[in-house]
């Protein structure tokens, strides 16, 4: 039979969920690197025994872990991300040059057909690649330098590159997303990007409209579909047909277009997940109601799974890294919060249970389907 | 022998308890003490210093025989006490945030 392994990284270590098929007990192993900020872990398609962790501290810094059991046992390898040439400048939130500055790994992207080979998303926002199995890291420098780098700002949560998304038979394609920059695509392997934000509407910017300056916070693509993208933005829930060239808005009767965590189900790819959030200065569900929303219809028409959550007097945040789906049948869906929950729904979403009520604030979640 | 004293989050990266013993050839500096304890153990490199510029990361303090010496050169001589191993080097995370 089938199991699954849960990825969840916390504010204050990282812990390790697992369970069989059923995924109606769990095994919780962890703190792993307790008192350290574990921003994400993600496993390799090639070989599911090969889990890489970003460890961060404000005080010491970065730290890549590795694994080759699964997450029972970790060796620290390389921690040396240095931007390639002359780092140059940002715009800092009041418009002036701020000197580019590295402060963490957000994402790490393992390739699909070789354990060693990985990206990294990294704050202040770059993309960095190891072909040794995280000894050395290297920046692809064709991001930062493709043109528009001097007139990124960061959000609310630093200048931060998080979500990193790989065409599933294309590998030099390639889909980035930047607070607050907004959505990048390369076509040959990170050698050369194009903004893809055309259609995003953000208010808060002078702009509205601009090429560059929206607050992406996540994006999602199904493997059968590799041009259909799916976006959480700041405000807006939206949704791409061509490969990110053109969005349009699939807010629909959501009750409040304001999130962070997207999710996209395993077998269905229109059907999608999103954790409505009051606000972007009231980040918690509205009237103290913890819902998914999904959507069977690619966007638009939206319905609230509630069975099994808080719906009364929840004020918890759904992060953007921290919603994810297994790829047994039936799908499950799998999301963490920053009260230190970690809900599973081993049926798409129509039910809910904690795995877990007692973490510290969640980060990340993922999940590894193991044959 | 020098002593070195390693804050909980170094002493879990690097597994090793709360006092590490080195040896230091030539004078005992801030600048020596760190490359004897990133040699002996390397997945410290970068935590405690810069790894380009070699400066002491900002929230990192360095005491030794009570006294901040965080501010001084790297090259500075530090205390006999400290060269004799009858005190320790302290390495803290400063205390900021909640």
């Amino acid at each position: 039979m089938s199991r699954v392994r849960v990825l969840v990284g916390t504010r204050k270590g990282a812990f390790v969920l697992t369970a069989d098929g059923k995924r109606d007990r769990w095994n919780v192993s962890g703190p792993h690197f307790a008192g350290w900020e574990i921003y994400h872990l993600k496993g390799s398609p090639a070989d599911p025994n090969r889990v890489y962790a970003s460890q961060s501290s404000g005080w010491f810094g970065q730290v890549i872990q590795r694994s080759n059991d699964g997450g029972a046992t970790w060796e620290a390898v390389g921690n040396k991300f240095v931007y390639d040439g002359q780092p140059g400048t940002h715009q800092w939130y009041d418009g002036t040059p701020h000197p580019w500055e590295f402060k963490r790994v957000w994402h790490l992207e393992p390739s699909a057909t070789d354990p060693d080979d990985v990206y990294a998303g990294v704050e202040d926002a770059a993309l960095f690649r190891t072909k040794d199995g995280g000894q050395s890291w290297q920046e692809v420098p064709g991001l930062r330098g493709h043109g528009s780098g001097a007139q990124w700002t960061p959000g609310a949560g630093g200048l931060c590159l998080h979500t990193i998304l790989t065409h599933p038979t294309k590998p030099e394609r390639m889909f980035i997303a930047i607070s607050a920059a907004g959505a990048f695509r390369t076509n040959d392997g990170g050698a050369t990007w194009q903004p893809i934000n055309r259609g995003l509407v953000s208010k808060y910017i002078p702009d509205p409209t601009a090429e560059i300056g929206h607050c992406v916070h996540r994006i999602g693509m199904h493997p059968s579909k590799p041009d259909v993208l799916f976006m959480q933005k700041h405000w807006d829930v939206m949704r791409s047909n061509d490969g990110g060239d053109s969005w349009h808005e699939i807010s629909g009767n959501l009750p409040t277009d304001f999130g962070f965590a997207l999710g996209i189900h395993a077998h269905e790819p229109e059907t999608i997940y999103v954790v409505p959030i009051k606000s972007d200065s009231e980040h918690f569900p509205l009237d103290g109601q913890l819902r998914v929303y999904r959507s069977r219809t690619g966007g638009n028409d939206w319905e609230a799974l509630t069975t099994g959550l808080p719906q009364q007097d929840c004020y918890v945040n759904v992060l953007r890294g921290a919603m994810t789906t297994d790829r047994l049948d039936p799908c499950g869906v799998y999301f963490g919060t920053t009260g230190g929950q970690v809900y599973a729904s081993s049926n798409a979403g129509d039910t809910w249970a904690p795995i877990v009520r007692d973490l510290p604030a969640v980060l990340s979640v993922e999940v590894q389907t193991i044959p | 022998m020098i002593r070195v004293i390693l804050p909980a989050h170094l002493q879990l990266l690097a597994r090793v308890d709360a006092e590490v013993v080195l040896q230091v050839s030539g004078p005992v500096t801030q600048r020596s003490i760190l490359d004897a304890l990133e040699a002996a153990y390397p997945t410290l490199c970068g935590t405690i210093r810069e790894y380009e510029t070699l400066r002491r990361r900002p929230l990192v303090r360095f005491f030794a025989c009570e006294e901040d010496v965080s501010h001084d050169s790297p090259d500075a001589v530090l205390p006999e006490a400290i060269a004799r191993g009858t005190e320790p080097f302290l390495i803290i995370g400063a205390i900021a945030g909640g």
